[in-house]
């Protein structure tokens, strides 16, 4: 707790996973992968935001949100109307009944653009919509439910109906929405053609400088007394109540923080795969969202990071040899981290690999982390594609808080 | 004493007429009774009494069908659980409720009274008045070396010392404890009768108990309580020797 200077930070053990980190996002994975691949690493790390607010809410404070796919989808939504917007210019939609509104509205017999896309229209409404829109929501529903004392799995079920309400929503409101298909062929961003090589790996580094501002917020909120009561409030509820603590309060914030976490990684989703469509935010999607973060460590921000990008590593090299198989796969996985490893890869981590790094530590100091990277890189040669991330299992990096 | 009844502004802590109906059943009924500042009143009474109960009520956790709570002067019956709180009552519960997943330091730190806001909590400092604070409230509670171990390491003794800390940190004026010295050793008990001494030169001290020397050692004023009502109140000689008290202790 001791505030020494960012330096010396780096150089404790915690600061070298972070560091650890952002060597593999920013040097080792844009060296190693093609443009293709590097932006399919983008779109993992996009489900990481949302695992990160998983961890703060569910792994610390614990509240179980098993709609965070709404949040997700609401950001992504909003930066989708924008892109939309930009792509639907007089000239390029010339051919439709109603010129300069989406096509899909066209398609639906809609002739004017709907009051609540207008803002849309603005980037800088939409930077804040991007976060605002999911944290309202969740402060809605967190002021619903946890002033009444709605918690647990009911509080569970009840995220779940609404990802369930809002998939039908959108599907059943083709013409606002663009329905089942998603708003899709999106094209620029204030001119900037997001389509290209250069404007998907610039994306992707947006998208890592970003996961660290989201990972310093929740590690400072972590480090203090707020973060602490939020641990408390986890077991002990009535104490923290008993304390003198509005509860209450504490939930909505986390809640909120969770789903704004959640919008950004959303909003970014959108700009690096180029559409939006329900499928992304329904309950499925809602649920794999906390597999990652259950699999990477659900009380480690770290380690629901690599949760995120291992689980999706894994599913499109899987989806791509064996389609049907992934969704066993993937239920045996999240069986297999509940009663085998129930605080994930992390939680494995700080078992077997951090006693090993201890005496690694005491020997060589300073170069603990590199170290490990290098020893075991070459034992495991990757042969496939979609095993590129192996030799990352033995790197994860738990919070240690 | 009993004169003062009609002035009860000059009491600590007065309930009066407080009822609390569970579908139809009266786990507390019309119960009675007022606190002096600075007194330790231990409150016995068979199993399904509602001493629990009381306290409940009290702290707001249960809320009362009617009557009234009244601590200095103000009405704690509709207050919400952490203005209570705020108003300087403190409640420890029968089982020790401490954060098992954080250290004794943290503990103490977390029921520090500042930073009771979300937005208070994020900007709470560790200054050196709160790190001298906590270091001396758990001198009281014998816990002083033990401020990094994680609380789950904790004896079921020393749970129990560290949630009074957790109360006394919170500077209430009423501190309630629900049986204290429950599953505690010989000695534990004898330090925790000395703990409580401590304790109420400063404050009030309300408790529930059953171990009778233990009530004999350190009530100013017992009160009997019976199906939900008070079946006598006075100091503990008065009490053990009154007929309805030994009728329903000892009477079948």
């Amino acid at each position: 707790m001791k505030d020494s200077p960012v330096v010396k930070w780096f150089a404790s053990r915690e600061g070298l996973y972070y560091l650890a980190l952002a060597l593999l996002l920013v040097v080792v994975l844009p060296v190693m992968l093609d443009a293709f691949r590097l932006n399919m690493v983008g779109k993992y790390l996009t489900y990481a935001f949302v695992a990160i607010g998983l961890v703060m809410c569910w792994g610390k404070a614990g509240i179980l949100s098993l709609g965070q796919g709404v949040f997700f989808g609401l950001g992504g939504y909003c930066m989708a109307m924008y892109l939309k917007l930009e792509a639907s210019t007089p000239e390029a939609t010339a051919i439709q009944s109603t010129p300069g509104i989406p096509d899909f509205m066209d398609w639906n017999q809609i002739t004017a653009l709907p009051w609540f896309w207008e803002p849309f229209n603005s980037f800088a409404f939409t930077l804040i919509a991007v976060i605002g829109v999911p944290v309202l929501l969740a402060l809605i529903i967190g002021v619903a439910m946890f002033t009444r004392r709605v918690g647990g799995v009911y509080f569970a079920i009840i995220t779940q109906a609404i990802a369930a309400i809002l998939t039908i929503l959108i599907i059943g409101q083709q013409g606002y929405t663009g329905g089942i298909n998603g708003i899709t062929d999106l094209r620029t961003l204030m001119g900037w053609d997001i389509r290209t090589d250069e404007a998907k790996t610039a994306l992707y580094f947006v998208t890592v400088a970003l996961l660290f501002v989201c990972l310093f917020a929740a590690r400072l909120i972590q480090k203090r007394k707020l973060g602490r009561i939020l641990v408390a409030m986890n077991t002990q509820e009535n104490r923290v109540r008993f304390s003198g603590y509005d509860v209450a309060a504490f939930k909505i914030f986390v809640f909120c923080l969770a789903a704004a976490f959640a919008g950004i990684g959303g909003a970014l989703f959108t700009l690096s795969v180029g559409f939006m469509s329900p499928s992304f935010i329904g309950i499925v999607a809602s649920i794999e969202m906390v597999i990652f973060c259950a699999l990477g460590g659900r009380l480690s921000i770290l380690g629901a990071v690599y949760g995120a990008l291992l689980v999706n590593a894994a599913k499109s090299g899987f989806s791509e040899s064996f389609p049907e198989l992934w969704p066993f796969a993937m239920g045996a996985l999240f069986i297999g981290v509940v009663l085998a490893f129930p605080n994930g890869l992390a939680g494995l981590y700080q078992t077997y690999v951090m006693p090993l790094e201890e005496r690694l530590f005491r020997r060589k100091p300073k170069t603990d982390g590199s170290q490990k990277a290098k020893a075991t890189a070459p034992a495991q040669t990757p042969g496939e594609r979609g095993k590129e991330y192996d030799p990352l299992i033995d790197q994860y990096s738990p919070e240690k808080s | 004493m009993k004169a003062a009844k009609s002035k009860s502004k000059d009491f600590l802590l007065a309930v009066e007429g407080l009822t609390v109906s569970f579908d139809g059943f009266k786990a507390v009924d019309d119960l009675s009774f007022y606190l002096d500042p600075n007194e330790i009143r231990v409150i016995i009474g068979p199993n399904g009494a509602g001493k629990t109960t009381v306290l409940d009520l009290i702290c707001g956790k249960t809320r009362a069908t009617s009557g009234s709570i009244r601590f200095q002067g103000r009405e704690l019956t509709k207050m919400k659980e952490h203005q209570i709180v705020h108003s300087g009552v403190g409640r420890k519960f029968q089982t020790p409720s401490v954060f098992e997943d954080l250290t004794v330091f943290e503990n103490l730190e977390v029921s520090y009274p500042q930073g009771h806001s979300v937005m208070g909590a994020l900007a709470f400092k560790r200054d050196l008045a709160v790190v001298e604070e906590i270091e001396s409230v758990a001198r009281t509670i014998f816990l002083e070396d033990m401020l990094e171990q994680p609380a789950s390491l904790l004896s079921h003794g020393q749970k129990q010392w560290l949630e009074i800390g957790m109360l006394l940190i919170q500077k209430p004026k009423l501190i309630m404890l629900d049986e204290p010295v429950a599953g505690m050793s010989v000695v534990e008990r004898k330090k925790t009768a000395e703990l409580l001494k401590v304790i109420t030169r400063e404050h009030t001290v309300l408790v529930i108990e059953h171990d009778m020397q233990f009530v004999g050692d350190i009530a100013d004023r017992v009160t009997v309580m019976h199906q939900g009502k008070v079946l006598s109140e006075g100091s503990i000689e008065h009490v053990k020797s009154d007929p309805k008290v030994i009728e329903v202790y000892l009477g079948h």
